[in-house]
């Protein structure tokens, strides 16, 4: 793992610092546990607690489950990131699928394209400390979460 | 005169054998505790029988020959066994490609005044037996895959235990993540048991689900509704308090299920369904019976 530190701002324009950084392939629905996993070593140890773990861990698990069934698959990056006073994971999930037509209907509880809950947008927001999702159709989507330590 | 090597090594066919199980027995990594030297020889024998009685100056250029068939058969047949037995890849390459130094060895002794011949037949040989090394690797790696195959099925077995805890009440401890394959084997035990054993009450423990995302949830509901749809009621137990939390963020909406924390509620709240009745013995009567 590399340690960098680049600098970005957020929507709240504090400033974050990247102090970790892991990529994750996911192709296949066995890919799933082991991605979680990861996910789950690197808020152990930044001492993240059992509430917040599996908070972040079912997020990832609605958006990697996403990436798999409507995109066939994607990219992840787990990283180590501060701010401030505190230190979180942030999770962008790249995908080249076929994007999603409307962004606010499929935010929505309840939408499914997929018979499903059509919880897993919507919920993983709601899990989430920071979410932003960007959809191009045609092209794919990218969503990013943050869930800090204490948030 | 041209000299006509397979009917050479025809001849030399104990001799050959002889180099080859030299050849093995030295191996420091010889696994006797696998396989004795008889059962070895056996093998040995009949691998080099097969391929001497089909081996001709004409197929021995041709890897692909039909007539090698019957070996080909041999040695998958062998490598599977190593495999299941528990050889490694080396081990199970080092038994095809020690014959090449017995055939070698036989080919330069026979061949010592004619080295152009040797080359030719050296190179020949060479090129079957590494023919016949690859069918060893995949066939072994075949039997391997078999082996893995054999222990998921096994797995998901053991993994999806149906506890009959008390007369009419069932128990099934959830351990792991329940994708859709298993979600599948999960219900259909269950339902099945429900009729083997005309239960009215299941309990789902999910204490070993680590993490309830919507699409577990999904699977678990639609559990809940087949047992309903069966006549006996379906009670989720183990649920953890982190658990808990995150689903209700997720925004699942639980309440047309029995939940509780614990097995040991929802046991107590099924015996109470079939209003039985589990109490201490009272101490005195207990002395007054066994005096
Ligand atoms: N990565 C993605 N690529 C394309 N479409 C997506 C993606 N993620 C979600 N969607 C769309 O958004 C809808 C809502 O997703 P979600 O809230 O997870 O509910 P569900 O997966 O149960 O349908 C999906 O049905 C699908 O149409
Ligand atoms: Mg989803």
């Amino acid at each position: 793992m590399e340690k960098s530190r680049i600098t970005t701002t957020t929507n709240s324009m504090t400033i974050l610092t990247v102090l970790n950084k892991d990529n994750f392939k996911i192709e296949k629905e066995q890919d799933v546990v082991p991605f979680r996993n990861r996910v789950k070593e690197h808020a152990v140890k930044i001492g993240m607690g059992l509430v917040n773990q599996t908070k972040l861990i079912t997020a990832a698990s609605e958006l990697v489950r996403n990436m798999l069934r409507y995109a066939n698959g994607g990219e992840i990056l787990i990283e180590v990131v501060s701010k401030i006073r505190e230190n979180g994971i942030r999770l962008t999930f790249t995908d080249r699928g076929p994007g999603i037509e409307n962004v606010e209907r499929a935010m929505t509880d309840g939408f499914s394209t997929g018979k499903s809950l059509g919880l897993g947008l919507p919920g993983a927001k709601r899990l989430s400390s920071e979410f932003t999702i960007n959809s191009v159709v045609g092209k794919g989507t990218i969503v990013t979460i943050i869930k800090w330590k204490n948030g | 005169m041209k000299i006509e090597i397979s009917k050479m090594l025809q001849k030399k066919k104990k001799q050959i054998l002889d180099l080859w199980m030299k050849n093995q027995l030295k191996d420091a990594n010889l696994r006797e505790d696998l396989m004795s030297n008889d059962e070895l020889r056996i093998q040995s024998e009949e691998l080099v029988d097969a391929l001497l009685k089909k081996l001709t100056d004409e197929n021995l250029a041709d890897i692909e020959s039909a007539d090698f068939e019957n070996v080909y058969e041999i040695l998958s047949g062998i490598s599977i066994t190593r495999a299941r037995q528990g050889f490694s890849p080396r081990e199970t390459g080092t038994f095809v490609f020690s014959l090449k130094d017995a055939l070698f060895e036989t080919l330069q002794q026979e061949l010592k005044s004619d080295p152009v011949a040797l080359y030719d037949a050296t190179m020949k040989v060479n090129k079957l037996i590494d023919s016949f090394g690859i069918v060893t690797f995949e066939t072994f790696i075949k039997g391997r895959e078999e082996v893995i195959l054999r222990q998921t099925d096994e797995i998901t077995e053991i993994s999806t235990p149906v506890i009959r805890v008390w007369d009419g009440i069932l128990a099934l401890p959830i351990i792991g993540t329940l994708d859709s394959a298993r979600t599948q084997v999960v219900m259909e035990s269950l339902l099945q048991e429900i009729v083997n054993t005309s239960s009215s009450i299941a309990i789902l423990d999910i204490s070993g689900v680590p993490a309830v995302d919507s699409l577990v949830a999904q699977h678990l509901i639609k559990t809940v509704s087949a047992t309903r749809l069966m006549g006996a009621e379906c009670i989720i137990s183990g649920i953890r308090p982190e658990i808990a939390q995150t689903v209700v963020h997720l925004g699942i909406d639980l309440s047309n299920v029995i939940t509780k924390s614990s097995l040991s509620s929802a046991l107590k709240h099924a015996f109470s369904v079939l209003q039985l009745e589990v109490r201490k013995k009272q101490k005195e009567n207990y002395s007054l019976k066994n005096m």
